[in-house]
């Protein structure tokens, strides 16, 4: 059966919806693991914000805390101007999508919907109305009698969210959804949270360790790393202009050029670029820049010092591997462009970035391409 | 498809695919042997287990309804059922009553200390008891019951302590020669295997089902009531459907504690082994043990049904 | 129930997931009603076992001795049943090990289909049980089999059959057995090298679990053999006449549950460190 997309959203967004939320100095330790060290993020009213990090940074260890499933050492969790760090799970009126087998397996999809509203003791008829109403909006109006083990992963998901918005929840807390799930259905599934977010204007908190899922839905992402947070901007400022090297290397691919830094300058393919301003401030001597494939400009040129050792269609762009004495360097150009330039060409780069970020020199045999 | 793989539905067209050019070669004789080779090596098998199961549960079955000369008739059911002021009656009702018993209080007793131990954070706890459990739910039989009789008996450890603080079994109407005792001993068995057998059910609930209930507003209770015990019911019944049929079937313990004198189903098939046959009901005995069959193949069937349920649902 | 003990290996290798972390309030709850249902079950269990060693720890006059394990070997009948059983054991022992192996193996390589099939004879001994199996048996075997106690044999690897199919098909599906025998195969072997030297050892710990539940068993079983009217070591502790040398049955049972417990305790171990063999094999 042709699962239909979701149509039928309210035409407004209820005002209630957004709750502010402010996480205060959020300390945690597992025994000897520092999970969250001191971490303050504050998130707007109906704002999309994600937590992108590799495991292990503490992200989903937020989210609990948030949700109450994780107690804290110190600092506070703040939403609407009421301090819940001392609030029980069940009393804070969030609602939570797991990362997979979350839906209870001995009630269909609509009982699981309609759970949150019969904890606050709406009347069967109530509550089974509402639950329809979101299998609709989830666009799986058609799926209310059928089991957890009857459905699909994607399906089980969406249904998940239901269950979660069902209670109208200040804030929505998303833990890897889309992890457990195969390719195509997450990408659909992508778009069908997004709009429904929007929609909805629910603050909402999702965490991932993809940057694609990242990159696509978020309003601010905050890129996190060991408990603390590396940066926190929109999508486009952590691709285009990442603050520290790890962000540059977990965002995006950056091609690293050893350089010499003097006086908040370097010299790359004999240009003189300044270093970015934040934590590349603070490197001097020996140390490798972060390009982006974007970053650099090539010109085809006979005495050129690179060549073109790998060609990459990506579609509106070309992925090309030049080779710059012993270093390997990604660069993008238009494909149209790309598309006449063939393997072994002589080229010429030029950097064309505002402003370069700089790192401490990693020692390496061939240059890192970041993941 | 590997070169010796046996391919085929049935015994009777097992064909052994092997090199094409030795299958054209082969004589006649040869690809029967080959084709017969998968039914010589399992008929042992089959034909032990017909011998030792088949045959007796089909003599069992066949003499419940043959008269004492030979012929068919329904009357030694008739008599198991009414006779000797249905006294036989009374021993399946009594097996019944000692089987559902000892399932049902084992049954909910294993379950808490089947939690208890899973929600211990020690490893070394979960690992000790769930060994002690493999182990205890194994024993049975003579043994155990003397250990009891060491216990609980006239002369008992346990009787002589209470007896010395003020507590005299007697008084209270606990005898452990009788039903009681009997049910007493069978715990001893009955909770580890409850608990063997609950443990992975209760390994099955996510921690997700727990949080997502509890971040939708449900207290402990509610999340119990609600998807904990539900989920969890299948296994449970489970448990107790195989508990009721190792303790109706049980024969040891009831027959040495009881000397053979207690009203339960395979003590009276016991007496009428041992010769103490009512005049002209020869037959009786194996129409008490064919009934037992129809209890038991029953409490299987369902066993299965609700297993089959308990794995749809904690995968 | 012996087949279960298998299961005590599969339940550890089921991750526990943590249970909700939660509120420290009902952490403290749960660990405190936790302790209680322990200690009353460690009581239920515990008591017995004490009071069953002391009271075999006893003279006919009821002060302290070693009596009663004493004058156990001396005691009439004791060697004969003590013989009985070993025999019976051996023979049960070796009829399972021929039977059962080559069925297990050839099952497992060849006919994969019919593993349903054993894994519905084996559980058929819990719908019929030894009182309505003994029944049968002594209504329809001929007399040459009825006096002889090899009959208790014959029945008895019947009554293994479960665990012994149980414990073997476990082991021989950790070992990946059809590759091992292609390639054995390919390496030249026949089919005879290939079951001694490729196969065989490496069920090895399997069976003999299944061999130690075996033995286990026949020490064990009272129906079949007190109603066939064979005094085997059970039959005779229950048929012993209490005598001046103290309790010589208590004795004898706790002599028998610990030798119980140790087998087990053997058998438990051996499919543990086989299954974190299977689990590292997995993982390479």
């Amino acid at each position: 059966m042709k699962e239909t997309t979701m149509s039928n959203l309210p035409p407004t967004a209820s005002p209630s919806a957004g709750a502010a939320v402010s996480l205060e100095n959020l300390v945690r330790t597992f025994g000897s693991v520092r999970a969250l060290d001191g971490l303050s993020l504050k998130i707007e009213p109906g704002e999309f914000m994600a937590l992108l990090g590799p495991s292990g940074c503490g992200k989903t260890t937020a989210l609990r805390v948030l949700a109450g499933f994780e107690i804290l050492d110190s600092g506070r969790v703040i939403v609407e101007g009421v301090d819940l760090s001392n609030v029980s799970a069940r009393k804070r009126d969030m609602g939570m999508v797991f990362q997979s087998y979350s839906l209870f397996p001995n009630m269909n999809a609509l009982n699981n919907v309609a759970f949150g509203l019969r904890m606050r003791k709406q009347s069967s008829s109530v509550r089974h109305k509402k639950a329809r109403e979101l299998l609709d909006m989830v666009g799986l109006a058609d799926q209310a009698a059928k089991y957890p083990h009857q459905m699909s992963g994607g399906q089980q998901q969406r249904i998940a969210l239901a269950r979660a918005l069902a209670v109208e929840p200040r804030v929505l807390l998303l833990d890897e959804p889309l992890s457990a799930l195969d390719a195509m259905v997450r990408a659909e599934l992508r778009d069908q949270i997004r709009q429904l977010q929007q929609r909805l204007a629910i603050t909402t908190v999702f965490v991932t360790h993809d940057q694609e899922e990242v990159l696509s839905m978020a309003d601010r992402v905050c890129v996190m790393s060991s408990g603390h947070i590396e940066q926190v901007a929109t999508p486009a400022e952590i691709y285009a202009r990442p603050s520290t090297a790890f962000v540059a290397q977990f965002v995006g691919i950056s091609s690293r050029v050893p350089v010499e830094v003097s006086g908040q300058e370097v010299v790359i393919f004999g240009q003189r670029c300044p270093v970015r301003s934040g934590e590349s401030s603070s490197v001097t001597g020996a140390a490798d820049a972060l390009l982006r494939p974007e970053d650099i400009a090539i010109e085809v040129s006979a005495d050129g010092k690179g060549f073109v050792t790998r060609k990459s269609f990506l579609g509106a762009m070309t992925r090309l591997v030049v080779q710059v004495d012993d270093l390997s360097l990604r660069v993008d150009v238009r494909s149209d462009v790309g598309s006449d330039i063939e393997l072994g060409t002589h080229v010429q780069l030029r950097i064309v970035a505002r402003d370069v970020l700089v790192a401490p020199r990693k020692v390496m045999a061939t240059s890192e391409v970041g993941a | 498809m590997s070169n010796n793989e046996v391919t085929g539905s049935d015994l009777g067209t097992l064909v052994l695919e092997s090199d094409p050019v030795t299958h054209h070669r082969s004589s006649g004789l040869r690809q029967l042997l080959r084709r017969s080779a998968p039914v010589f090596a399992i008929a042992p098998f089959l034909i032990y287990s017909f011998l030792g199961l088949g045959i007796p549960a089909i003599a069992v079955t066949y003499y419940a309804f043959q008269k004492e000369h030979g012929g068919w008739t329904f009357s030694n059911i008739h008599f198991m059922l009414t006779g000797e002021q249905h006294v036989f009656l009374t021993g399946f009702e009594n097996s019944i009553k000692l089987g559902l018993l000892s399932a049902v209080i084992p049954g909910i007793l294993g379950v808490f200390i089947a939690y208890a131990i899973q929600t211990s954070n020690s490893n070394v706890l979960r690992r000790l008891t769930s060994t002690a459990a493999g182990v205890l739910a194994n024993f049975g039989g003579i043994n155990l019951t003397f250990m009891f009789i060491a216990t609980l008996g006239s002369g008992g450890v346990l009787t002589l302590w209470l007896a010395d603080i003020g507590i005299k079994l007697s008084n209270i109407g606990f005898n452990l020669y009788t039903f009681s005792g009997v049910l007493v001993v069978y715990m001893y068995f009955q909770l580890p295997l409850m608990v063997l057998v609950v443990t992975p059910a209760l390994g099955g609930l996510r921690a997700s089902w727990r949080e997502a209930a509890e971040n939708m507003g449900a207290s402990s209770f509610q999340y119990w009531l609600r998807v904990g015990i539900p989920v969890l019911l299948p296994s449970i019944l489970g448990g107790m459907l195989l508990l009721f049929g190792s303790a109706f079937a049980a024969y040891a313990t009831a027959e040495t504690l009881t000397l053979g004198l207690i009203s339960l189903s395979p003590i009276q098939i016991g007496n009428y082994l041992n010769g103490n046959v009512i005049a002209g009901q020869t037959h009786v005995g194996y129409a008490i043990a064919f009934g037992m069959l129809v209890i038991l193949s029953i409490t299987m069937i369902l066993y299965s049904l609700v297993r089959r349920r308990a794995s749809k649902w904690l995968r | 129930m012996a087949p279960l003990v298998g299961e005590v290996a599969e339940a550890e290798n089921e991750s526990v997931p943590p249970f909700s972390t939660g509120s420290s309030k009902r952490r403290r709850r749960v660990r405190w009603w936790r302790g209680v249902v322990l200690v009353l079950a460690g009581a239920f269990f515990l008591i017995p076992i004490y009071a069953g060693i002391k009271f075999s720890l006893q003279n006919s006059a009821s002060h302290f001795s070693f009596q009663a394990y004493e004058k156990l070997t001396s005691a009439p009948g004791f060697t004969a049943a003590l013989t009985l059983s070993l025999k019976i054991a051996l023979v049960t022992m070796v009829v399972s090990t021929l039977l059962m192996v080559p069925t297990a193996i050839y099952v497992h390589i060849r006919l994969p289909r019919l593993r349903r099939l054993l894994e519905v004879v084996t559980v058929l001994p819990i719908v019929i049980p030894p009182i309505v199996l003994i029944v049968g048996v002594l209504g329809v075997f001929p007399l040459w089999a009825k006096s002889s106690p090899y009959l208790l044999s014959f029945m008895y690897v019947i009554l293994a059959m479960p665990f012994v199919y149980r414990s073997l098909d476990a082991g021989i599906g950790a070992i990946d057995l059809k590759t091992l025998t292609e390639a054995s195969r390919s390496l030249g072997g026949n089919w005879s090298k290939t079951m001694w030297r490729v196969v065989l050892p490496n069920i090895r710990p399997a069976l003999l679990s299944a061999t130690v539940l075996t033995l286990a068993l026949v020490f064990g079983e009272y129906t079949m053999a007190q109603l066939d009217l064979w005094q085997t070591i059970p039959v005779w502790i229950a048929q012993f006449q209490v005598s001046t040398d103290g309790p010589i049955q208590v004795a004898a049972s706790m002599l028998g549950l610990v030798g119980t417990w140790v087998l087990l305790l053997f058998v438990v171990s051996i499919d543990r460190s086989q299954s974190r063999r299977n689990r590292k094999k997995l993982r390479a």
